[in-house]
């Protein structure tokens, strides 16, 4: 009977042509980005060319010394590192300060469906680009970090989410708290937060992640690129290599083995970084957050 | 607690809806954004028409996220179905992790590593279709191809992150109804058809539902990172557009009036959207 069914998996076509399949769509998925680490490690004359694969040709890491050396791209890597400190500490804090409210039973906080539908209305109904551009430049937040962070301190969604993960806890732990004489701000933080972390950990990744990856904001409310965060940087230099890199290296390129093709690669390598450092963790908890948030009974 | 909170989504939320104002002024920014302003009524919006190419870019915006909104349905269900089937579990949770990951990288990055590797010259696409025999299309640069790209390098970006969702609701499934079809003689394919995909119909009802409401977004990251002048014919998208009129040649009134005729449909279609997820499937937001 065992034998059988061994036989019967091992001489079927479908999982092996399956299997096939479904790896040759994940290896597309994967091989652009082999082929930029490629293109980065390359040497000039081979990258110009034009002659690079999946493996680099004529190795060299000039291409990374120069983006060590390029105090720009530093400035503006720092700037996005500060702006996704920031945002996550100021998201996560307002993120809670909504999401416990609502998620009181509507018996217990009468106005409940007010404050939700007032902040859930925004979001249905929009200003567009320009006004908003004009709220931020009213408020003189043009040319600042906080530009990056106010904006979007409450993210409506995340709030709803953690209010909903929030509501299907089991009530007798809070009430038990209360009976104890526990005030709110209490039952938050000693007993709500702590169950929360799997959802916490969610969102401060998709924070991270998210402004990380923002470079809008960047390229409409900084007059100066050395305000740019490194997304709005590097999409600067994607649009027009000249403005950025070509002062630079033009005069050091000659000395060295890389060319402009490769640094550009480089630096959008080393971009990614802080990403697939974080991928692991965030992939550890996307996958329930999105069920979280999307289907839910 | 929600003092905060509800001052911020005052600032933020509802004074840029009363912004739009805007439109229907000759908006000069040294007057302040309530200041006063000459109101010139509906002039804008009828500039807007006059646009030589707005029809153009409404079509492109359609057509765009049309193909995008049906084929975020239709790959993301396959490929959920076809993984399902897999059963080395090391290989499928490898192939996950890769195919998932796309979806965290911006566009800009995205599109530096696009245009480098569909650079007609030094490629490396366009020197593997050489290789093949292929002469290979101009991806980013011939207006007839442009759209071509954007689709397919939007797939493929997120089609992996979206199959997450049919995976979950494929593992809800009723076991026992597999083993029953199983005794009844049915095969895999079978199983596919008459289970598991009507097993997670709710949940394709609910996103395609919910999709509806980004009908007239095109992807302005995905395009403005990608598009050049001479793609403008085909890859010109609404937002696109705003932009351009309304930052970079400073027309701020003919840009928010452009805006505001979106937002109003899109806010038409994101509340049937929610109406009919809350009707069809009991989907709340809160």
């Amino acid at each position: 009977m065992k034998l059988n069914a061994w036989r019967k998996k091992s001489f079927s076509v479908f999982p092996a042509l399956n299997g096939f399949v479904l790896s040759v769509a994940a290896l597309t998925c994967l091989l652009p980005v082999v082929n930029l680490l490629a293109v980065s490690l390359s040497g000039n004359a081979a990258a110009t060319s034009g002659a690079v694969g999946l493996l680099p040709v004529d190795f060299t890491l000039d291409s990374y010394a120069m983006v060590i050396g390029n105090k720009d791209f530093w400035q503006a890597f720092l700037i996005s590192v500060q702006r996704v400190f920031l945002a996550i500490i100021i998201t996560t804090v307002m993120t809670t300060m909504v999401a416990y409210p609502l998620s009181q039973v509507s018996r217990k906080f009468k106005s409940r469906t007010f404050y939700a539908w007032f902040l859930f209305t925004p979001m249905l109904i929009q200003g567009g680009l320009i006004p908003w551009y004009f709220t931020l430049s009213s408020l003189g937040l043009v040319n600042s970090i906080w530009a990056f962070v106010i904006p979007g301190a409450v993210p409506v969604f995340n709030c709803f989410l953690l209010s909903n993960y929030i509501r299907q806890l089991p009530p007798a732990l809070t009430e038990a708290a209360q009976i104890d004489g526990a005030g709110h701000t209490r039952v938050l933080v000693q007993i709500i937060l702590p169950l929360c972390k799997p959802v916490l950990a969610t969102l401060t990744l998709f924070t991270f992640v998210g402004n990380w990856n923002e470079w809008f904001q960047g390229l409409i409310l900084m007059d100066t690129p050395s305000k740019y965060p490194l997304q709005t940087y590097l999409q600067v230099l994607n649009r027009d290599a000249s403005s950025l890199l070509g002062g630079l290296t033009a005069n050091i390129q000659q000395y060295i083995n890389a060319s402009s093709r490769s640094i550009k690669a480089a630096q959008i390598f080393v971009a990614i970084i802080p990403v697939a450092a974080v991928y692991p963790f965030l992939q550890k908890y996307f996958v329930k957050g999105i069920v979280i948030g999307s289907v839910k009974g | 607690m929600m003092v905060p909170a509800m001052v911020w989504v005052v600032i933020f939320g509802y004074v840029p809806i009363f912004g739009v104002v805007i439109a229907f002024q000759n908006f000069r920014p040294a007057l302040g954004m309530f200041g006063p302003q000459t109101f010139v009524g509906f002039e804008n919006f009828n500039y807007v028409f006059h646009i030589p190419s707005i029809w153009g870019v409404i079509r492109n915006t359609l057509l765009i996220s049309v193909s995008n909104l049906t084929l975020m349905l239709v790959v993301p269900i396959l490929f959920a179905l076809f993984l399902n089937e897999m059963k080395q579990m090391g290989l499928k949770r490898s192939i996950q992790t890769i195919v998932y990951l796309p979806h965290f990288l911006s566009w800009v990055i995205l599109s530096g590593i696009f245009i480098d590797l569909l650079s007609p010259s030094n490629g490396a696409m366009s020197a593997l279709l050489r290789m093949l025999g292929i002469t290979p299309p101009d991806f980013l640069g011939d207006p007839k191809v442009f759209p071509v790209t954007v689709i397919v390098t939007n797939i493929w970006k997120n089609f992996g992150y979206g199959s997450i969702i049919y995976l979950a609701a494929i593992s809800g499934v009723d076991t026992s109804l597999y083993e029953s079809a199983e005794i009844d003689g049915a095969g895999r394919f079978k199983k596919m058809w008459h289970i598991t995909l009507p097993g997670i119909r709710a949940c394709i009802v609910l996103l395609m539902v919910l999709s509806l409401g980004g009908i007239l977004d095109g992807g302005f990251d995905q395009i403005f990172n990608l598009y050049s002048i001479q793609v403008y014919s085909t890859g010109d998208i609404i937002d696109t557009l705003i932009y351009r009129i309304g930052l970079q040649n400073t027309n701020y009134s003919v840009g928010t009036a452009v805006g505001l005729m979106k937002s109003l449909i899109s806010f038409i279609l994101i509340s049937i959207s929610y109406f009919m997820a809350y009707k069809f499937t009991d989907y709340r937001v809160f």
